[in-house]
């Protein structure tokens, strides 16, 4: 081994920054998964009685699910039984009005993360809607948005307040019935972010959301839904970390978005949970369901995801392009280090004429890390002219990691035209010498030539979220090259 | 002291002895030439000195103006002063040369205990230097190398060094594929670059260079060993004879 390739193994193996527990009181139930615990979840929530239903259909859907084995990740199986499904922080009042009334342990555990709720408001402009394990503490700028018309709450508020359009849309782009996972949130989900753009608004701001996973035990099951209405424009960003702990947490997610005619839907994700210690025990898996519904003509969503945390990551973004000229993207960098799994890529499905799709994904694998690119690309029968362009570029940054790559192409329209592309490099020894050569570090090296390889991902990002996704990096692949 | 000394220098590659002993010294102001068949270890020689870790030094000393060059990590040699213009450059996608270059120079400057240049200061310097050395404006916005043309990739290189500012740059034949206009202007530049603190070593395998940047001694290597040195006229005297006659008197 040259002394290039020890710098770069030492470089990865460096410990996980955000980790940290806050002490904050809960108010969590035992572990365990049966109705009564559903049916506590939602009178917790003060949950109107169909959404009760909703919920134990999804449960006794999903008790007659198989767990899925396809994914190229392993794990020992998960005991359902020894999560606990609830846990709130404790408030003395019922919502805090402003910032400066959430707990003050909670505003410190952002800072420690760096990512100060009221600097955001002020220097940002963002509308900041945080979700602290699972109940939303607080939520800003929520007048400026209700001028426009814009909804902007946790799921359980618009549960309560706006039922009708959870009642219309929730389910319909991942039904209960979709997969395990999806079934599992379904049933027992706790919380998570809503969102409502009403005909031709473009929303004023990027709307964000921080997640963490706090409580031990506590399993994450977060519902998100964007519906954007014609016409309308909107930009969401999701980021999350969690703190070191021992016991593997589960993370099963949904978010489901939905496009109406002419309608953009923006969302980014820089996804940083616990990866869990050398051996890869203690880290967050993390099984989430994310799916896009272009229902109108012209409309387009597009996904971006910058993932470096986690255990195992499953996950899949996926556009339905059901509306006539719409499009989907996929933006999405993936990072696996140590011990890390991940099986991620996204699903295209043409169904509108003239649909249009690109997928651009950049893996990178270092230490023992592991990852699979998977991707499917459908175009059914109707789809006249559908087109697609998929790239999929892999770095290594060592000997005993992998990446894999499966494109599904399922063509059933002849007028599709599909691309795809796709390489594999290992980071150059060479290019770290030549960067040497200039006067360049190792480490700066080594964080220039991954997000080089990353920046046609980074600049689909809102700018803010690109230095943060970019910062992120360096802090991940320090000690990450062999 | 003279700016570089080497002394009874060896190195191999993967067990492989390539340089056996190699003895130079370039004073301030020099222009060394290195001249060799294929496989001889010039490029050997330079990325030694550059520092590239998967050379293994088995002998010898260097010393650059007074320090042991050989104990220090190849970013310090950079900071320190030597350049390393490469015989294949490589490519970084994604990452504008310009954005390189800015990090190049103000990791240099921060060694060596000087301001950073802010980024107005920059692009004043970029452009001014870019223009010396006839570099497209548009290759500075362009990933480093990446789809550079062979010739646009040396004229890189010069460009690169007329920025950094080295004591000591070892261009690895910088004049091969280069068209007869960019041979002048890279040549044009290197003797822009010349001055009383400054040396140059040179390898190259033809005679034409040498015409434009006229070396003050040039040396010939051969299976990993300099068995001539001398001046000017040597070059010329290559060209005509090959190096068959040095290898006999190497054997
Ligand atoms: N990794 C390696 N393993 C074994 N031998 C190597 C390795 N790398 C280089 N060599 C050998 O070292 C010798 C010197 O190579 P070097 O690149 O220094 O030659 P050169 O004089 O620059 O030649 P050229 O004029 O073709 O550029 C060559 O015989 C080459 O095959
Ligand atoms: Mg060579």
């Amino acid at each position: 081994m040259s002394a290039t390739t020890k710098t770069l193994e030492e470089l990865t193996n460096r410990k996980y920054e955000a980790g940290f527990i806050t002490d904050i009181e809960q108010d969590t139930v035992p572990p365990g998964l049966d109705e009564d615990i559903i049916r506590f979840i939602s009178r917790k929530k003060a949950e109107p009685e169909w959404m009760l239903e909703w919920r134990l259909k999804a449960y006794r859907n999903w008790l007659q699910m198989p767990v899925p084995k396809w994914a190229n990740v392993h794990y020992p199986p998960i005991d359902f039984q020894a999560i606990s499904y609830y846990s709130a922080p404790k408030r003395k009042e019922d919502m805090p009005q402003s910032l400066d009334e959430i707990d003050p342990k909670l505003k410190e555990t952002y800072d420690r993360l760096g990512i100060p709720l009221h600097e955001q408001e002020m220097l940002a402009g963002v509308a900041v809607d945080a979700v602290f394990d699972s109940v939303s503490v607080a939520t800003s700028y929520k007048a400026k948005l209700k001028e426009e018309g814009i909804v902007f709450c946790s799921m359980s508020e618009a549960i309560r307040e706006h039922p009708d359009l959870v009642r219309k849309y929730l389910g319909s782009v991942v039904p209960y019935t979709d997969n395990y996972y999806a079934g599992l949130n379904s049933a027992v989900f706790t919380d998570g972010s809503f969102v409502f753009i009403p005909k031709g608004v473009r929303c004023p701001m990027e709307l964000s959301t921080y997640f963490r996973i706090n409580a031990a035990n506590t399993g994450q099951f977060e519902r998100t839904l964007i519906i954007a209405e014609e016409g309308s424009h909107v930009s969401y960003l999701e980021g999350c970390t969690a703190p070191v702990r021992d016991e593997n947490q589960l993370h099963a997610a949904v978010v489901e978005l939905i496009a109406l005619d002419d309608a953009q839907i923006k969302y980014s994700t820089v996804q940083n949970w616990y990866p869990g210690d050398e051996e890869g025990r203690g880290g967050v898996y993390n099984f989430v369901t994310k799916r896009g519904l272009c229902a109108g003509n012209n409309s387009k969503i597009s996904w971006t995801q910058v993932e470096t945390g986690s255990a195992i990551t499953w996950k899949y973004p996926s556009c339905v392009l059901r509306g006539d000229n719409s499009v989907g993207e996929f933006y999405s960098v993936a990072v696996t280090r140590g011990r890390q799994q991940a099986d991620t890529g996204t699903k295209m499905i043409h169904m509108g004429k003239n649909t249009r799709s690109t997928i651009v994904s950049k893996g990178i694998s270092a230490g023992h890390g592991q990852q699979s690119y998977r991707g499917l690309v459908r175009i059914t029968p109707k789809a006249e002219n559908a087109r697609n362009y998929s790239q999929c570029d892999s770095m290594l940054m060592s000997a005993t990691c992998g990446a894999h790559t499966f494109p599904y192409i399922d063509v059933q329209n002849p007028t599709a035209q599909l691309e795809h592309e796709a390489t594999t490099s290992k980071i150059g020894e060479e290019q770290i010498l030549y960067c040497n050569q200039r006067g360049i570090a190792t480490e700066d090296a080594v964080s220039l030539i991954v997000n080089g390889f990353c920046k046609e991902v980074f600049r689909t990002l809102p700018m803010e979220f690109a230095v943060e996704a970019q910062k992120l990096m360096e802090i991940t692949l320090e000690g990450s090259v062999g | 002291m003279a700016l570089l000394e080497i002394r009874n220098l060896h190195a191999r590659i993967q067990g492989v002895e390539i340089l056996k002993g190699i003895d130079l010294a370039i004073e301030r102001g020099e222009t060394h030439a290195i001249m060799g068949p294929n496989g001889s270890g010039k490029s050997t020689l330079a990325k030694v000195l550059a520092g590239d870790p998967s050379y293994e030094v088995t002998g010898g000393e260097v010393y650059f103006q007074d320090r042991n060059l050989l104990e220090l990590a190849p970013e310090d040699r950079a900071r320190e002063g030597v350049f390393l213009g490469f015989q294949y450059p490589v490519e970084i996608p994604g990452v504008s040369n310009t954005y390189f270059l800015k990090a190049a120079l103000n990791a240099i400057r921060k060694y060596r205990g000087e301001k950073e240049l802010d980024a107005m200061e920059f692009l004043q310097l970029i452009k001014e230097r870019a223009k010396s050395v006839k570099l497209d404006e548009a290759l500075l916005r362009r990933p480093v190398n990446d789809g550079f043309s062979g010739g646009e990739k040396k004229r890189n290189e010069i460009f690169q060094l007329a920025m950094l500012e080295p004591y000591l740059a070892i261009l690895d034949e910088t004049d091969s594929g280069l068209d007869i206009d960019a041979l002048r202007t890279v040549a044009e530049g290197v003797n822009s670059l010349r001055s009383e603190e400054r040396g140059f070593l040179v390898i190259t395998h033809y005679q034409r260079l040498l015409s434009y940047i006229i070396p003050d001694k040039v040396h010939v290597l051969l299976h990993g060993r300099i068995v001539k040195s001398g001046g000017k006229e040597l070059a010329e005297e290559l060209e005509g004879s090959g190096y068959a006659l040095f290898d006999e008197a190497a054997a």
